[in-house]
Parts: structure tokens; sequence; C-alpha cells
């Protein structure tokens, strides 16, 4: 029987482990050194946050691995041998393997400041970053005020888990306004706002100069470059981003650049190797995707992908139409297809901009100047049908047939607020057209006819 | 895990403190309780009309201030901040000292009634007594200990949906369907009974006297509408009182089964029901407490199916008993009324197992067996009773067990007195046959289903941690399912939690309601046919 070891129990392990499992009757094999099982790493913070605890985050009740013979193995992998398909863990036990997936994710990235690695400093990514955060920062007695360093996701979530018990936060962005090299002005504007709603001291084109410890090699404060101010605190979050955890493949042979090089079909150079997830790398990027995405959906549908391939179906790595979400404090946020920040966008690529009068609510549509071709939409507040949107991304739409049946593409509860109306007479009016909206309709929605 | 665990306990507490204006409140409320508990120990109160109203003010007020001060300052949004790390909801000291506290009074007041002051043939005295005036008024009658419970009921309901309406004030579903909880049980649950308890022996009822009836209520909820007391009050009353028999029978048989079908089954269990909009409202803070392994799936399946035979059983020997043999005097008799019931068993079951057999997989096998129990059983009554027994029990003994272990300890007992230990719908989980009965109309016929919006979930659990009925919603909004759980009471906090906008209550077309397509959506159009092939 052909072993399959699985280096990482993230949701890209996982899910080629569930799919191999699917296909297949091989030795599945998962190691791990985070978590004995395997969790939703985007829901710890609602651990710290109280919402959950951390049993509740793990989406398979603890029978289900043995019931599946799915092998849980608990340990760090110290080296990799490909020559005679090997795995050392913990530097003792050897594992011997026919297949192996990589699928060990990230860490946080340090740029190299001054005091990065004292105590009270640290990033939040790992199950163990989250039981340092609870000693670091586990209430707002001990922890009077934390600065946050970096203006992504992680350090907005971070922000709310902090603000969560109260503690006061600082939040060092060093771009003029939040994830804006993602995010369209008035988007970022809008969570700009709603970051402040909630009290935080939130200072945009800020950079971190320098971080000073006290006696014990704690941190005490950390000192601003552009103004030379010295903001004391007990805790400094960096969330400057991630990159691939690959460290351990060093000498192993495997072709690796910022992570594992993989080709199309998430092989890498060497025969029997794969990776995938966060750590994964394409040689060259998919249409406009990067060449590495550290994001869960990504990770799924590698996963998903490399099963296929290793249970005798070998299938190329093609992502469909780009999608993703987040949520900002209380606004929630979804993407699909692409619609770009000033930094990344396209010299053919239009955009249209709505905002409701007194609610965080907005959204963005992008399309072709030239020929009107929908090409994605950003929306904060209003939720929005997957499904619907990959349909007319698929049937490359135009924007003036998306504005039309925006209804169809409504996922908002019950009797919430529609926006359609405000949405299609202000685009009606930026661009001199007299788009009706449509009704929604059951039979468009679900294809029935 | 361990050290996790241990930094928690020891450090869980800043989110805890209480602010100085809920102390206060806190303050109010509990005066309000003392009021009421004073009265209890036989502290007879001069103005007991004021002492009352300074007493439910004071319960009110002081829950509203506390609310208002948790929530009004906060953005809008989900707050379930440090649920866990609170005793009272995390199933600490004070979640055990309230399920005590409340299961205690659920005993006295199902049990010792006496204890409250209820006098038969005199003056209440005690709690019973204070309430007399508010009775008197709607009524014209003395409370009783079902008044004084109705009563704070609907205090609970008004308070903590005041509480509700705040903490969700950023969902309109959550909102309406708590103002329409907050109605029934004010107008229907509790002023129109007493109303129309105040017409009885009237000239509108030609004399004849309704029984205590909440409109809202239907069997097998109210097990005892078809009681012979109850049949014979509502004969009493000329036309109204056989028209409200015919509503209570066609609630069971046309109004339900098209509402489940339109609406899904949470029409009644979270816009209509009392003991729905207790649970939504006073027992919105221990929703997270249930159960959700696969183990307390299997139990829930076992149990509230039971349930349901029990209930049927027991409906027909008690209206059994009481029908006659002779066909001359009236047309509905035993055997006419067993045979009935058999067709009408047999016309649904082989509905169901010739039309939605696929859809029900494992349960037909429960769905047989329950079938088979009452269809025996119907057969040994009639051949195996004379004068009222129905095997070898008397029909009112089994009434008797059903009201007692079933509509007393379990309904009440259990069902409220254990919100925070085992979650806030424990009865209508386990225990409520109308649940039962409308989750088979819902999982078979509806037009009701959660949806999963495509590849969005992060199986982050916030869905399946706040789901009341203990449903694993997570399981299937990552698979990209439809769920069609029979026990959805379609609450819709799976939804308002979801931090990606993936869950949406929807009525839609019947096809392929049920069918998933498991695509995780993102992927490219090859692999998802892949995928889907099974």
């Amino acid at each position: 029987m052909e072993h399959i070891v699985i280096i990482g129990n993230g949701i890209a392990g996982v899910t080629a482990a569930r799919h191999i499992r699917k296909h297949s009757d091989k030795r599945i094999i998962i190691i791990s050194a985070e978590t004995d099982h395997f969790f939703s790493r985007t829901a710890l913070m609602y651990v710290y946050m109280g919402h959950m605890k951390f049993e509740h985050i793990k989406p398979y009740e603890d029978w289900f691995w043995e019931k599946n013979s799915i092998e849980l193995v608990r340990g760090y992998v110290t080296e990799v041998d490909t020559e005679n398909k090997k795995l050392l863990v913990d530097n003792t036990k050897s594992f011997h393997y026919d297949k192996l997936i990589i699928a060990t994710g990230s860490k946080s990235n340090k740029f190299g400041w001054p005091g990065q690695d004292l105590h009270g400093v640290q990033g939040l990514y790992s199950k163990q970053d989250l039981d340092l955060l609870e000693v670091n920062a586990p209430n707002k007695e001990k922890c009077k005020r934390a600065v946050i360093v970096g203006g992504g996701l992680i350090g907005i979530e971070l922000a709310e888990m902090l603000h969560s018990r109260g503690i006061p936060v600082t939040f060092l962005v060093r771009e003029s306004s939040f994830w804006n090299g993602v995010l369209p002005e008035g988007e970022s504007q809008m969570i700009n706002e709603h970051i402040r709603e909630h009290h935080i001291d939130l200072r945009l084109g800020t950079n971190l100069k320098e971080i000073v410890s006290d006696e014990n090699n704690r941190v005490k404060a950390v000192i601003i470059q552009e103004t030379g101010e010295e903001l004391s605190c007990d805790f400094v979050g960096l969330t400057a981003g991630v990159s691939p955890n690959v460290d351990f493949l060093k000498d192993s042979g495997i072709e690796l650049g910022r992570g594992v090089k993989v080709n199309r079909f998430l092989e890498t150079n060497i025969k029997d190797v794969y990776a995938i997830g966060d750590c994964a790398e394409q040689h060259e990027a998919i249409g406009n995707r990067r060449p590495i995405e550290a994001v869960w959906y990504t990770g799924r549908m590698m996963g998903e992908t490399v099963a296929q391939t290793i249970c005798g179906n070998r299938i190329e790595y093609k992502p469909g139409h780009w999608f993703n979400s987040a949520k900002f404090f209380d606004i929630e946020y979804q993407t699909y297809g692409w619609v770009f920040g000033a930094r990344g966008r396209k010299e053919y690529e239009e955009q249209f901009h709505w905002r409701h009068d007194t609610d965080k609510v907005c959204i963005t549509v992008a399309f072709r100047r030239d020929n009107n071709l929908f090409l994605g939409i950003n929306t904060f507040g209003i939720r929005m049908r997957h499904e619907i949107f990959d349909r007319w991304l698929t049937e490359e739409r135009d924007v003036d047939y998306v504005m039309s049946h925006l209804a169809d593409a409504n996922f908002d509860p019950e009797f919430y607020k529609q926006h359609e109306a405000g949405i299609v007479s202000k685009y009606n009016s930026d661009f001199e057209k007299s788009i009706t909206t449509k009704k929604k309709n059951i039979k468009r929605i679900f294809q029935l006819n | 895990m361990s050290t996790y665990d241990r930094s928690m306990a020891l450090t869980g507490q800043p989110p805890v403190t209480l602010s100085r204006n809920q102390k206060l409140a806190t303050l109010i409320g509990m005066f309000g309780l003392a009021i009421v508990l004073l009265a209890a120990f036989n502290v007879s109160f001069p103005n007991k009309a004021l002492w009352l109203s300074i007493s439910l003010a004071s319960i009110l007020g002081g829950t509203i201030w506390f609310s208002s001060d948790a929530y009004l300052h906060k953005q809008p949004g989900i707050k379930n901040d440090g649920v866990w790390f609170k005793s009272i909801s995390s199933q600490g000291f004070w979640g055990w000292i309230a399920g005590i506290a409340l299961t205690g009074f659920y005993i006295i007041l199902y049990f010792y009634p006496e204890y409250l002051g209820l006098v038969s043939g005199g003056d209440n005295k005690g709690v019973i007594g204070l309430f007399d005036p508010l009775s008197k008024a709607l009524s014209g009658n003395p409370a009783s200990q079902w008044f004084v419970y109705g009563t704070l009921y609907t205090v609970a309901i008004l308070a903590f949906g005041i509480k509700f309406l705040w903490k969700y004030r950023h969902n309109q579903y959550e909102r309406i369907r708590t103002f329409s909880v907050m109605f029934f049980q004010t107008a229907f649950a509790f002023i129109i009974p007493e109303l129309m308890a105040r017409l009885n022996g009237s000239s509108l009822l030609n004399g004849g006297s309704l029984p205590y009836y909440d409109l809202k209520n239907m069997w097998p909820l109210n097990y005892y509408n078809f009681e012979g007391y109850r049949i014979k009050g509502f004969l009493s009353s000329g036309d109204i009182g056989f028209a409200m028999l015919i509503f209570g029978i066609a609630t069971i048989f046309i109004i339900s089964p098209i509402l489940t079908y339109r609406f899904g089954k949470r029409w009644y269990c979270s816009w209509v029901c009392g003991c729905g909009g207790l649970a939504e409202t006073a027992g919105d803070p221990f929703r997270h407490l249930s159960d959700k392994s696969m183990k307390a799936w299997r139990i829930e399946r076992w149990v509230v199916h039971s349930v349901v035979v029990f209930v049927t059983l027991m409906t027909t020997a008690v209206i059994y008993s009481y029908l006659g043999t002779d066909t001359s005097k009236y047309w509905l008799t035993k055997s006419t009324f067993l045979i009935g019931v058999a067709v009408l068993l047999t016309l649904v079951f082989g509905w169901v197992m010739l039309f939605k057999r696929k859809q029900l997989q494992k349960d037909a096998q429960y769905g047989a067996i329950g079938y088979f129990i009452i269809i025996m059983a119907l057969i040994g009554m009639h051949f195996l009773s004379g004068d009222g027994n129905v095997f070898l029990f008397k029909s009112e003994t089994l009434r008797k067990s059903y009201s007692f272990l079933i509509g007393s300890i379990f309904s009440g007992v259990i069902g409220t007195g254990f919100y925070p230990i085992f979650g806030n719908r424990v009865w209508c989980r386990f225990g409520c046959p109308m649940a039962a009965i409308l989750g088979f109309q819902q999982r078979l016929f509806s037009r009701f289903r959660i949806t999963t919006n495509g590849g969005q979930c992060i199986s982050c659990g916030n869905c399946s941690t706040y789901c009341e009925m203990g449903i694993d919603v997570r399981a299937y909004a990552q698979k990209g399912e439809n769920i069609v759980r029979s026990s959805c009471v379609g609450c819709g906090i799976c939804s308002a939690v979801c931090p990606r906008g993936v869950l949406k209550l929807e009525n839609g077309p019947l096809k392929g309601r049920i069918d998933s397509n498991q695509v995780l959506l993102g992927n490219d159009v090859d692999l998802m046919q892949l995928v889907n092939k099974k």
C-alpha cells in the first residue's frame, strides 16, 4: 500500500487527506507540530474573544480521524531525505513515504526591527501564538496599551481581539489608508472610519522605528519613525504579512524560492513531492493571482487538486474566478473577480463606487473601460451570492447586465434593507445610463428553466 | 490545549466585570424579585396592586437598563465577546445556581402550588395572592399558579425580548421575529385567553364556558385539547365554541402544513410559539451550550420521535375512551374513530414511503418502527380494551403519565430549568412532539432551507456553536450543501454570526432543495465535475 505523508494539518493538508481517502485506501499520515487535531486558523481570534472554545473551532470531532483511518503524528519534521524517501521527525522518529505533500503554511514576517524578539512582541498565526497572546495580553490590567504594526487583515483582527478585552490599541499602518494596497480608496476610507469608531488609535502613514526594552527584556515602548514619538506599551503585535514556512527544507534538494516552487500540477522539482497551500509558490503567477496565495480557499482548492493527482488522475491546478472575504470589526467584506486598489489597477479598469449616506455599506464594481466587460465587485456590508457572480464572470457579462440584475445576487438575510435602487441610480448618473433594476427572480437564480 | 485552558481560567475576567450602571440595574431588578420572594414567605403587602406593579416594573426596568448599558454604547454587530468567560453563560458557578433556582421554581410551581399561596375555596395568599389584583382585572377570577407563571413568563419574554432587539439591532430578520414572539406571547398566550374567560357564561357563548385556550398553541403541544372536558366546554358554547374546536383540528391538518410548506417550521417555532419565545429571549445567552456531537444527535432523534408516538397513542386512547359504541346516537364511535386514525396514518406513511423514501434513508426505519408501534397499539386497543382500559392501563393513567413525564418534567422542569446547563432549546430539541411533526413536514416538503454561499466558508464554527438546536451547521456549510434538517427552527442566528456571509435562510423552489451539489466554488469546471461524480 502506498504511503502518503502530509506535513501540516491546516486546511490544505487536511483537504488533501480527506479527498485522498475519498478516492483510495492508501495509507495517509499527517504530521504536525502545531496541534493534535485540525482546527480553523481563521477562527483563532474568536477563541481569544470568548465566542468559542478551542474545541469549537475543530471542524471534525476527534473520532473522525481514526474512523477514516487518517493517522495523525504530532511532531516537527526536521529533515526530508528525498533520495531515500524518508522523513525525520523531532530528530528521532523516521517515516518512509511514497508520496510527500508539503503543506506547512506560513510564519509571521519580521523585518529586522530593533527589539522584534523582546518578550511581549509577537505575531499572530499559530495556535502557539494565541497561547502566547493569552500570556502577553490577558487583560487590560496586565496590558495597559497594545501597539499593532502592519495594516492588513491579521492586524485588524488582532485589534478587534484586544479591543474585545478592553485593551487600548494603537494601530500603526505604513500606508496612507488602511489596506489600500488592495482596496480602492473609498472602501479603505470607510474602514479607517470604522476602525476609529471602535476607539482604536489608528495612525496612518506611520512606520515603526524601534521597539524599546525594559531591564527584563520586555517591551516597554515603541518609537515611531516619522515623529520620533515614544509610545509606552506592554504588547507589540507584528502583523506585517506572512511568508512561507519552509526553512526546514533548505538542505532537502527541493527547489525553494520564497516558498516551495511548484508547477501547475503542484509538483516540486523532485518526483513524488508536492506542495500546496500557503507554502507553495507557482513558477509563474496564474492570471492576476500572486505566485503565493496565503488564503484559506486557495489551500482548500489545492488540496482537492493534489488529491486527484495522487489518486492517479493527474490534474492541473486551475483556480477559477478569484473570490475572498473578510470581516473588519462589524463590516463584512466579500470580493468576486478582480477589483484593484490604486496600486495594482490596470489601465483598462474603470470603477464605479457607491456608498450609503449613513450606514457603513458600500460597493465597488470594476469593468473594462473599452467594452464594459464586468471584471469584479467588492461589497462591504452587503452579502452577495457567490454562485451568481461566478456564473456572470464565466458568462462574461457586461457591467450593465450586472447592475440591472443585482437583486439576484443579493444574499442578505430576509427583511434587510435593499440597496439596489440607490446603487443603480448612482451608476446611471455617474455614467449617464438608464439601467432599470430587475426584480429578484428565483428561476434565474437557481437556473430552473 | 491544556495550558491554554489554564491560562484562560486565570485571566478570563476582564470582559466579565459589570459597569456601575449594570450593578445598579441588577439592584433594581433584584428588588423587584425580592418583593415576589417576600410575598412567597407570606409577607402581606397592604396595597397588593401597587406592590405588584412596583415589582413587575422593577424587574422589567432593571433588565432593560442592564441591556441598554450592555449594548447601546457599542457599534451594532455580533457581540458575543466573552460569552465563554462568563460564569453564567459557560456552565460555571452562576450557571449552575441559575439552573438549580429555575428548576426548583418549576418543581414548586408544578407540584406544590400551595407553597406559592394557592388556596382552593378561599382567598389566595403569598405570591399568588399578590397577583390577584391583575388576574381579577383581566379575567375577573382570582389568580392561580398558572396565572403567576404566565405573567412572569410574559414579563421575561418582553424584558429579554428588548435585550435581544438591541443585541441584534443590525439584523432586521432577528428584530421582526422577536417583535412577533413578543406580540404572540402578550396577546395570544396571556391576554386573550384571560379575556375569553371573562365571557364564560355570557349570552355570547349561550351560557356555555370555553376552556382556557391559547389559540396559537396546537395539538400535540397542547396534548389535552381533545379531552372530554374540553370538547364539552367547546360544544357548550354554541357556534363560537364549535368554531374554535374546528380551528383546533384545522391547525393540525390544514393550517400548519400549508404554512410549513411555504415558510418552514420556523413560522411556528421561532415566530409564534411561547416555548420558543422564551428560549429565544430569556434563553438567548445560553444558546451555545447545546451539545453538537454526533451522539447527541442520535439521542435526539430517538427521543423526540418516541414522544410523537407516545402522544399520538395517548390522545387516541383518551378520545377513544369517551366515545360510545352506539352508531344510532352519534356517527363517531370507538371503532370508526380507530379505523379513521389507522387509515390516516397509513396514508401518511404510505405517501412518505412511496414518494419521499430517497430523502429519508435511515430515518425511514425510525418512521417505519413508529408507524408499526402505533398501528399495533390501535389494533390492541380495539381488541383488548373495555371500560376505558387501553391494554392494561386506563387511558386516564396514560394521559397522567404523559402529562407528568412530558408535560411537566420535560417541558418545564428540564426544558427551561436547564437552560444554563444544556442550552435553551432542550425541550424543543429532544421533547417537543409539535416540533417533531413540523420538522417531519419541513424535512420532506417545505420550501425552506438554509443555503450556503458557494465556497466562502472558512469552517470557523460560529454557526455550529451558536445553533441552539445543536445542528452541526458547519458540517454542511463547508461542503457547500443546503441545510435541510427537521430540527432547524429557523432562528437565523447561524446566518447572523457567520463572519463571511455564508448562510441564508431561504424559501426557495422545491427542486434541488435537498440534493447537494457539493460544489466548492472556485476551482475550475473540470475538477468540479470530477468532484461531483459520485
